[in-house]
């Protein structure tokens, strides 16, 4: 078969003599094909296909190379022919379907426009299209969801109009930034299996960037894996899950998590630094005539915790996990139900009550680049959680530069601000920050999620090591089995709100009971590969399948 | 994870970039000049002025500009010049005190309504109470009913300012308090006050700098109006208002007498926002896109 698309040494610099950021990247399709673009941040594959789109954002430029799709040359085609080209000839699919959909407009007429600004088909004509079109992507009632608004569908919904935007003019090439990452696990499988399916009808070319080794092993006929701007390789996804020819490949690959839970630790008989019994969260909103409506965010959630051990909240968004994580370190006020941290209870006192308690329970944030004020220095922000509780500054200082090194960063990092360091070590600084309280109990909420996986394997390690050394119990809040599976001892799995398993990991992961759990299992991408082993979990020796 | 751009502010820019920003566009430049010169005038004005600005000489009365009246004489024989320059310095402090004690007044109830909910509805009904008041009217009553001098013309010109501040205030600790550095100085036990201080309000600095000058430009031309209103300042000290209140009966003899104060006064207002528009471009190169509501 031809190649659809071909990229040739693109190179793509910052504006004005900046740095190369694209470095010479070679790139091509087949009709039909599902290219994957894997990377880390910062390698360049949002780039390369946005310059595929001609929608580079204006402080970057082009300085070399061609992509030419269908023979026809991209990066010289007039801004008219390209706006021809997009949608008809080729189109794209973004990570955000809530942002990248227009609030105000209602879904049918965004999926219309597409049609109106590219035939000239008559309106009751572009209706049934689009009603037919809708009804492609498997969206329940299309004739509802024609004149509903982004904001009242779910979020699996919108990506769906998404596609339904990008693929109803049949495009031969379909190009796919991350179209899953913001979405649940479970509506992630869906959406997958709705690509892979409008593929082979539409014999669609997908260009599909994304960061995770599991929905490449879900969805790849070839992958390119992009490093700094430059290929490192490109082969049939099974050799290169099988024999990665690069070493950087190699690496990425290694650390992947999977979901084999680690090896059980003996039971402990370490005191209980948290107890959670009957935790309740209502969050009250009333109308404007005054009629209340409750939200029940947490219910009846009872769990303990103790010394040296680590607990995994696992659920999809809205199942309560952040919820409860944020009532035990008090940032938000349960409702009813009582939190005790070695013994005192901590649910009912006052937001000035429970400061004296707060050194006990400290967190770990998910996004690096926020969990750290950005114009205080890395050491002023660890001291500022001692230095309230009267330990002086200088001793303060001292123990911050300890703590530096004790997360793997050099003393000197204390003066430097925090965007002067990567996310991974901004994590490692946020770690630090909480561990400076010396605290019974470490809440992470999703703390490695915004990582990528190089650096999240790395966090992850962290995690253990500091709890082999200090003994600190984890709440480890998440919504990746894989994650869980590295570091739990327990895993409790949440859905709506609801606690509806909870036991050790390994048997919680291998023999999940309840329906929900067996579903997010079922629909974690990648399941089926063991990356790290680069071999699929079948022929793995039985002994290692179990973690054992 | 994929190339998201970082949603926490960057570092604002350092002082040091003054010149950069003055640089930034001939327009800028020349504004900046003009401005420079407005307030250098202000400062120097008793060794710049070839006359005094407040001695009445009847024979010289509305003279049109010659080599000893630079710019002619008023209706009471002072030299128009040097009563310009003079009129400047009142103008100036008028302009630079409100902006100063607008910003801080406002700072200190925003931070508060942003960040305490239970005072939140008091403070800001009050505040849209007063900005439902178009602030010409809200300055005339506050002078009125408490008489004339520079400082009541200060508080009558301030007051009406305050509330714009305060919303700008609430609205960035309001985005700036679910930050999670935020939440982890509430987890690591701080003090409302220290929140306050040290992780909110350095937030505020840039968009309170860019506010400062609008505010600044605005007492201008409130001052010029109340005292061509005769609300303003008493009529026997030199402001650029009153120096257009008294020219206006005799406009057909000797125009120079509102016209030259009007344009020192939109040249003043003029070159004010557009250093004030530069140093927003600079600071918040993200307002620069929508503009500030004004």
């Amino acid at each position: 078969m031809s190649d659809l698309l071909k990229i040739e040494g693109l190179r793509i610099a910052l504006e004005g003599g900046g740095p190369e950021v694209v470095r010479g990247v070679d790139l091509a399709i087949r009709e039909g094909e599902t290219m994957c673009l894997v990377g880390e941040s910062g390698s360049g594959k949002s780039l390369s296909a946005l310059a595929t789109m001609g929608l580079l954002p204006r402080n970057l430029e082009i300085r070399g190379g061609s992509i030419r799709l269908e023979g026809e040359e991209m990066l010289t085609a007039s801004t008219r022919r390209m706006r021809a080209l997009r949608a008809t000839a080729m189109s794209m699919i973004f990570q955000e379907p809530m942002t990248a959909l227009n609030p105000v407009a209602r879904v049918g007429a965004q999926i219309d426009e597409v049609l109106k600004a590219h035939t000239d088909m008559d309106p009751g004509a572009r209706r049934d299209r689009t009603l037919a079109m809708m009804d492609a992507v498997h969206l329940p009632d299309p004739e509802r969801l024609f004149s509903s608004f982004p904001h009242q569908i779910s979020g699996g919904q919108r990506q769906r109009i998404m596609i339904a935007m990008a693929l109803i003019l049949r495009p031969r090439l379909l190009i796919a930034d991350e179209p899953t990452t913001a979405l649940d696990v479970t509506t992630q499988k869906q959406i997958l299996g709705l690509i892979r399916e409008l593929r082979e009808e539409q014999g669609t070319a997908v260009l599909f960037i994304t960061h995770d080794m599991g929905v490449v092993a879900e969805i790849a006929d070839d992958v390119t894996v992009l490093k700094l701007g430059e290929v490192m390789e490109t082969q049939p996804v099974e050799q290169l899950l099988r024999r990665p020819r690069t070493e950087y490949a190699r690496q990425l690959l290694a650390s992947v998590p999977n979901a084999i839970p680690r090896p059980p630790r003996p039971a402990t008989d370490a005191s209980t630094v948290l107890a959670v019994q009957d935790l309740r969260k209502v969050y009250t909103s009333s109308t404007l005539f005054g009629r209340k409506r409750e939200n029940t965010a947490a219910k009846d959630v009872t769990f303990d915790l103790k010394r040296g051990r680590t607990l995994g909240i696992v659920g999809e968004s809205g199942s309560g996990k952040s919820t409860v994580a944020r009532c035990i370190v008090r940032l938000i006020d349960p409702t009813s139900g009582s939190i005790r941290i070695a013994g005192s209870e901590i649910a009912t006192l006052s937001q000035s009550a429970v400061k004296p308690h707060r050194r006990r329970v400290q967190i770990v944030f998910q996004d690096p680049m926020r969990s750290l004020n950005p114009r205080l220095e890395v050491g002023e922000s660890i001291i500022e959680g001692p230095t309230n509780f009267g330990t002086p500054k200088a001793e303060a200082m001292e123990r911050a530069k300890e703590l530096l090194e004790l997360v793997g960063l050099p003393r000197s990092a204390v003066d430097r601000f925090p965007h002067q360091f990567s996310g991974g070590q901004r994590q490692r600084i946020a770690i630090a920050r909480a561990l400076a309280m010396d605290p019974d109990l470490l809440v992470a909420d999703e703390a490695v999620s915004a990582l990528d996986v190089s650096v999240q394997a790395q966090v992850l390690e962290l995690f253990a090591e500091i709890q082999k050394r200090l003994g600190v119990a984890l709440l480890f809040i998440t919504h990746d089995l894989r994650v869980a599976a590295q570091i739990c001892d327990e895993v409790m799995v949440m859905q709506r709100g609801e606690v509806v398993e909870h036991g050790p990991a390994a048997r919680v992961l291998a023999e999940p009971e309840h329906p929900y759990t067996q579903s997010l299992i079922e629909a974690a991408p990648g399941r089926h590969w063991d990356f790290a082993a680069f071999r699929p979990v079948a022929e793995a020796p039985a002994a290692a399948a179990r973690g054992g | 994870m994929t190339d998201v751009a970082p949603s926490a502010p960057a570092r604002p820019a350092a002082f040091g970039k003054t010149r950069e920003i003055f640089l930034s566009s001939p327009v800028v430049t020349v504004a900046s000049l003009l401005m420079l010169v407005i307030v250098l005038a202000a400062i120097f004005a008793p060794w710049l002025t070839p006359h005094d600005p407040t001695r009445l000489s009847p024979g010289e009365r509305l003279k049109p500009p010659s080599d000893v009246f630079w710019l002619g004489t008023d209706a009471f024989g002072r030299d128009l010049f040097s009563r310009i320059v003079q009129g400047g310095r009142i103008s100036l402090i008028i302009g630079v005190g409100a902006a100063v004690f607008a910003t801080f007044a406002g700072l200190a109830l925003g931070l508060v309504a942003g960040f305490i909910r239970s005072l939140d509805a008091i403070i800001m009904r009050i505040v849209d109470g007063l900005m439902a008041i178009p602030n010409i009217l809200l300055a005339i009553a506050i002078v009125a009913l408490s008489g004339a001098s520079l400082w009541t013309v200060l508080v009558a010109i301030t007051i009406p300012e305050i509330p714009r501040v305060v919303r700008l205030v609430r609205s960035v600790v309001l985005s700036a308090r679910e930050e999670p550095y935020v939440e982890a100085a509430i987890a690591a036990g701080s003090s409302t006050w220290r929140i306050l201080g040290r992780h909110l309000l350095p937030n505020t600095v840039a968009p309170l700098i860019v506010q400062g000058t609008y505010i600044c430009a605005s007492a201008i031309l409130i001052e010029a109006i109340l005292s061509f209103l005769g609300a303003g300042i008493s009529p026997e000290t030199p402001t650029w208002g009153n120096i257009m209140a008294e020219g206006r009966i005799y406009f057909q003899i000797n125009p120079g007498i509102v016209l030259w104060p009007g344009l020192v006064v939109s040249i003043a207002i003029l070159s004010i926002n557009l250093v004030g528009d530069a140093v927003r471009d600079a600071l918040d190169p993200r307002m620069a896109k929508r503009g500030i509501d004004r």
